[in-house]
């Protein structure tokens, strides 16, 4: 997949067995979720049990990247220098299941085109080889 | 149906502090102005305090966030307790007043000073208002690596509140049609009570087209539907119904609390984005009384930010689902004179974040008829007071002194 080109700073999570699957699995091009073996729930943010089963026999599982944005912000006001203000913060919900949601920025298009609805795909952002952020840009996106 | 026991708790009591925009001064001793006040008020003496609670205790966060924890209280004014209890793992900001409640209820303790301290004003200096959880140094040394439910939100730098609640304050518009010119009259009624209240923080005019006029925060909220970071503290005084009896004023009434929460305890992973955590505080409340939205005088609902208010006005009844917007356009309905007078003291967007415990203070002080220039006309009987946004909510319904 392709990287998003802008690299605004970001904080990086504490990277741990728990939810290493979760922010390097850009480095193969994966989304992945936690994924229960016996209910095929996915589970976000990661947990030691299906909730909805309450099974152990969790094991991460990547998913399409393709989502629709449930709801977005303009985020104007500048918590941390950055260049690009507005830009866009989003909680976007993946195809695979309804309720599996991430907040997450949606890039690649102007701010002002984000909108309730809009088909997005996952894009990663590479930040040192530590830490590949899942963001999201518009389906309709030609690739180069 | 079984006992109400939040009834065998009453109000005694209320006290605030000096309360500023960026006051300088000790938060401890900011706290103990406001704990005195109160058991002053209560014609209590602090020998007869034997119970403490307050939100969230002495832990960390965005600076100011907390003025003092209860050993500091406690420790300061010598108390002899037999129950106390601080926390932030709780049913929003008046969890702790519902924990107070539970406590005289059970025969725990007779009177329970429970206070609220801010002084994000001063803490938070000059600069611009910190996000939460970001440090304002750096993290210093190691970089700062968010975990737990930062973990979430900071990476995709959504850094504040302001950005978690644009989110569902962003659906509500997508779902119901809701506008900003309609969200609007949450904040200018606020600043329209504020310049009536003389402990206000901003007391001037202001109109809807300044409010449109604003800078953008996080859309759709703008710098004036975010509340303002204050100094000051609030305390009340919870005592059981039975030991308020010989005491300076006639207590207010607790008819009923709502604590319930029922989606996934998350700003983003929330069912509802555009009923928050408010949709199962506020029902809860309503099936443990037999009044009824309509029966309410006065409304002291949270505005951490104006959307919350609005998810408030919704969850508690006082209009339908997704009619917030229109309920509060053009400030009429909820007026002083109104039919649903809302937010009488300026609120926090106005009045300063006294987080959440301002709309206790002032739902006290209106049943008391004690609002002077901006005391609700009609001697008010019923206030809902309620507090949090996002997946944090409580609220109480109170009844005037009998």
């Amino acid at each position: 997949m392709s990287q998003a080109p802008e690299r605004p700073f970001r904080l990086k999570p504490r990277v741990t067995a728990a939810n290493e699957h979760f922010w390097r699995g850009g480095r193969e091009g994966e989304l992945r979720f936690l994924c229960c073996r016996a209910c095929r729930t996915y589970v976000h943010p990661p947990a030691p049990r299906c909730p909805a089963c309450l099974a152990k026999d969790l094991a991460p599982e990547p998913v399409s990247g393709r989502a629709t944005v449930h709801s977005f912000t303009l985020n104007h006001q500048p918590w941390v220098p950055a260049p690009d203000h507005p830009y866009a913060i989003a909680v976007v919900e993946l195809d695979e299941q309804p309720g599996l949601r991430l907040m997450t920025n949606v890039v690649g298009c102007p701010a002002e085109a984000v909108h309730v609805g809009m088909r997005v795909r996952v894009v990663f952002e590479n930040h040192d080889d530590d830490v590949w952020f899942p963001l999201f840009e518009p389906e309709a996106r030609a690739r180069p | 149906m079984t006992e109400i026991l939040e009834r065998r708790a009453c109000i005694s009591g209320i006290g605030q502090s000096e309360v500023g925009r960026r006051l300088g001064r000790d938060p401890l001793d900011l706290t103990l102005d406001a704990c005195l006040a109160a058991i002053e008020d209560a014609g209590l003496t602090r020998e007869r305090i034997d119970g403490l609670a307050t939100y969230p205790g002495a832990v960390g966060g965005a600076p100011g966030f907390s003025g003092a924890g209860i050993t500091e209280v406690h420790d300061a004014l010598r108390l002899s307790l037999r129950w106390y209890s601080g926390g932030i793992e709780l049913p929003g900001q008046l969890g702790a007043v519902v924990n107070a409640c539970l406590a005289v209820a059970c025969g725990l303790a007779d009177h329970v000073l429970c206070f609220r301290s801010v002084w994000e004003g001063t803490a938070q200096g000059k600069g611009r208002r910190a996000g939460i959880g970001l440090p304002s140094d750096g993290g210093g040394g190691a970089p700062f690596r968010p975990s737990g439910m930062m973990e979430w939100s900071l990476p995709f730098r959504a850094y504040s509140a302001a950005n978690w609640i644009a989110l569902c304050a962003q659906r509500h518009f997508h779902e119901f049609g809701t506008t900003r010119e309609q969200l609007a009259w949450i904040a200018l009624n606020a600043r329209r009570n504020a310049a009536r209240n003389p402990r206000a923080i901003y007391r001037e005019p202001m109109s809807l087209e300044d409010y449109l006029a604003a800078r953008m925060i996080s859309t759709p909220l703008c710098l004036f539907d975010c509340d303002v970071p204050c100094d000051g503290a609030t305390a009340v005084i919870v005592s059981r119904r039975e030991a308020a009896r010989d005491l300076r004023r006639r207590p207010i009434g607790v008819e009923a609390v709502g604590t319930a929460i029922r989606g996934r305890p998350s700003w983003d992973q929330w069912d509802d984005l555009t009923t928050m955590a408010a949709r199962d505080a506020a029902a809860m409340l309503w099936e443990r009384t037999d009044l009824r939205p309509a029966d309410v005088d006065v409304a002291e609902l949270y505005d951490g930010f104006s959307f919350i208010t609005l998810a408030w006005l919704e969850a508690l009844g006082f209009c339908g689902k997704g009619e917030g917007g229109a309920f509060v356009a053009g400030g009429e309905r909820i007026a002083l004179a109104g039919q649903l007078p809302l937010n009488t003291h300026g609120g926090q967007l106005s009045g300063g974040r006294l987080h959440g415990y301002g709309f206790l203070h002032e739902a006290c002080v209106q049943l008391w008829g004690e609002g002077g220039a901006r005391q609700v006309p009609g001697r008010p009987q019923v206030a809902v007071a309620a507090a949090g946004g996002g997946p944090l909510a409580g609220c109480l319904l109170l009844t005037g002194p009998e």
